[in-house]
C-alpha cells in the first residue's frame, strides 16, 4: 500500500516536471530574442529539473543514489547562474541588443547601501 | 580551521559517491582529500569567498526561501509561456546591493539569476545590472526585499 502511495507521487511529480519541461522549450521557442529565451529555459532548469529529480528519488528511496540525486540538484543550483551569467554577458560584450520595452539603465540605481564601483574585498583572516 | 572544513566536507562528499567502505579505498579516499586541500590551500583559493562557513548555519533557511521565490516566479514565467499573446515587457536596470562581501553579492546575484523572469547580466562593485523579462519584475527587484533577505542571511539576521 504504501509503495503504491510513493510511487503514485512519484509519478506524479515526474510528470509535473516534465510538463515544466516541455513549457520551457515551447518557451525558448516562442520567445523573441536570447535573453528572454534564458528566462524560459530558466523554468527548465529550476522548477523542471527539481520535481523530475524529487520524483526520481521517490523511486529510489532511501539510498546512495538519492544522495547523488541531491548533489545533481545542487550542481544544477549552484552551475545554472554561472552559466547564465556568463551566456548573458558574452552576447553583450558581442553587442548582441536586447529587444526592451523600458531601459532604466542609465538612470541611478535605488536600494542598497552607497554606490560603490570597485569591487568588495574580503577581510584577511 | 578552513582548511579542516574543507577536508571534512570533501570527504563526506567522496564518502557519498563512492559507496565502497574498503580500507584500502577509503585511504585512498583520505589521501585525494588531502591532497585537494593541500593544492587549493596553495592556490589560495580556502577563505571566506572559497568556502564560506561563516554562512553554513543560516544556508539551510535561506535555501528554501529561495527556492519558495523560484517556485512562485517559475509559475509566473509557465504562464507567460502558455498565454497565446506572450505578454513579455522586456526591462533592463540597475540596483545596488547592500551585501558587504563578495561571497554576500556573489549570493544576491546567483539567486536572482536563479529566480526565473531575472537575469544579473553584470556585476561591477555593489551594482548589478538586470534583465528581467517583465516590468514587474525589475520594480521588485528596485524595491530590494530580496536585496535585504540576501544582506540578513550574509550577517544572520533572517
Amino acid at each position: 500500500m504504501m509503495e503504491q502511495i510513493v510511487d503514485i507521487a512519484s509519478w506524479i511529480l515526474i510528470v509535473l516536471g516534465s510538463f515544466f519541461i516541455i513549457t520551457g522549450a515551447a518557451g525558448m521557442l516562442r520567445m523573441p530574442d536570447l535573453f528572454t529565451r534564458m528566462h524560459a529555459a530558466s523554468v527548465i532548469e529550476t522548477l523542471g529539473a527539481t520535481l523530475l529529480v524529487v520524483g526520481l528519488m521517490l523511486q529510489a528511496g532511501f539510498t546512495l543514489v538519492s544522495a547523488k540525486l541531491v548533489f545533481v540538484l545542487l550542481l544544477f543550483f549552484f552551475i545554472g547562474p554561472v552559466a547564465a551569467h556568463a551566456l548573458a554577458q558574452a552576447a553583450l560584450h558581442a553587442g548582441v541588443e536586447p529587444m526592451l520595452d523600458e531601459d532604466r539603465r542609465n538612470r541611478e540605481p535605488p536600494g542598497g547601501a552607497e554606490k560603490n564601483e570597485t569591487d568588495p574585498v574580503e577581510p584577511k583572516t | 580551521m578552513r582548511q579542516v572544513s574543507l577536508g571534512l566536507f570533501l570527504f563526506a562528499f567522496w564518502l557519498i559517491l563512492s559507496g565502497h567502505y574498503t580500507p584500502f579505498l577509503l585511504a585512498i579516499g583520505l589521501g585525494s582529500v588531502a591532497l585537494a586541500v593541500y593544492v587549493s590551500s596553495r592556490m589560495r583559493v580556502v577563505d571566506a569567498e572559497g568556502h564560506p562557513i561563516g554562512l553554513l548555519s543560516r544556508w539551510l533557511g535561506y535555501l528554501v526561501w529561495l527556492y519558495i521565490e523560484i517556485m512562485k516566479s517559475a509559475w509566473a514565467v509557465t504562464r507567460i509561456i502558455i498565454d497565446p499573446k506572450l505578454p513579455i515587457s522586456p526591462t533592463m536596470t540597475k540596483v545596488r546591493a547592500s551585501q558587504k562581501t563578495p561571497a554576500g553579492i556573489a549570493t544576491y546575484a546567483n539567486s536572482i539569476t536563479l529566480t526565473p523572469g531575472t537575469i544579473t547580466t553584470d556585476v561591477k562593485g555593489n551594482v548589478l545590472t538586470i534583465h528581467a523579462l517583465v516590468r514587474g519584475g525589475a520594480d521588485d527587484l528596485e524595491g530590494g526585499d530580496m536585496d535585504r533577505h540576501v544582506s540578513g542571511f550574509e550577517r544572520g539576521r533572517v
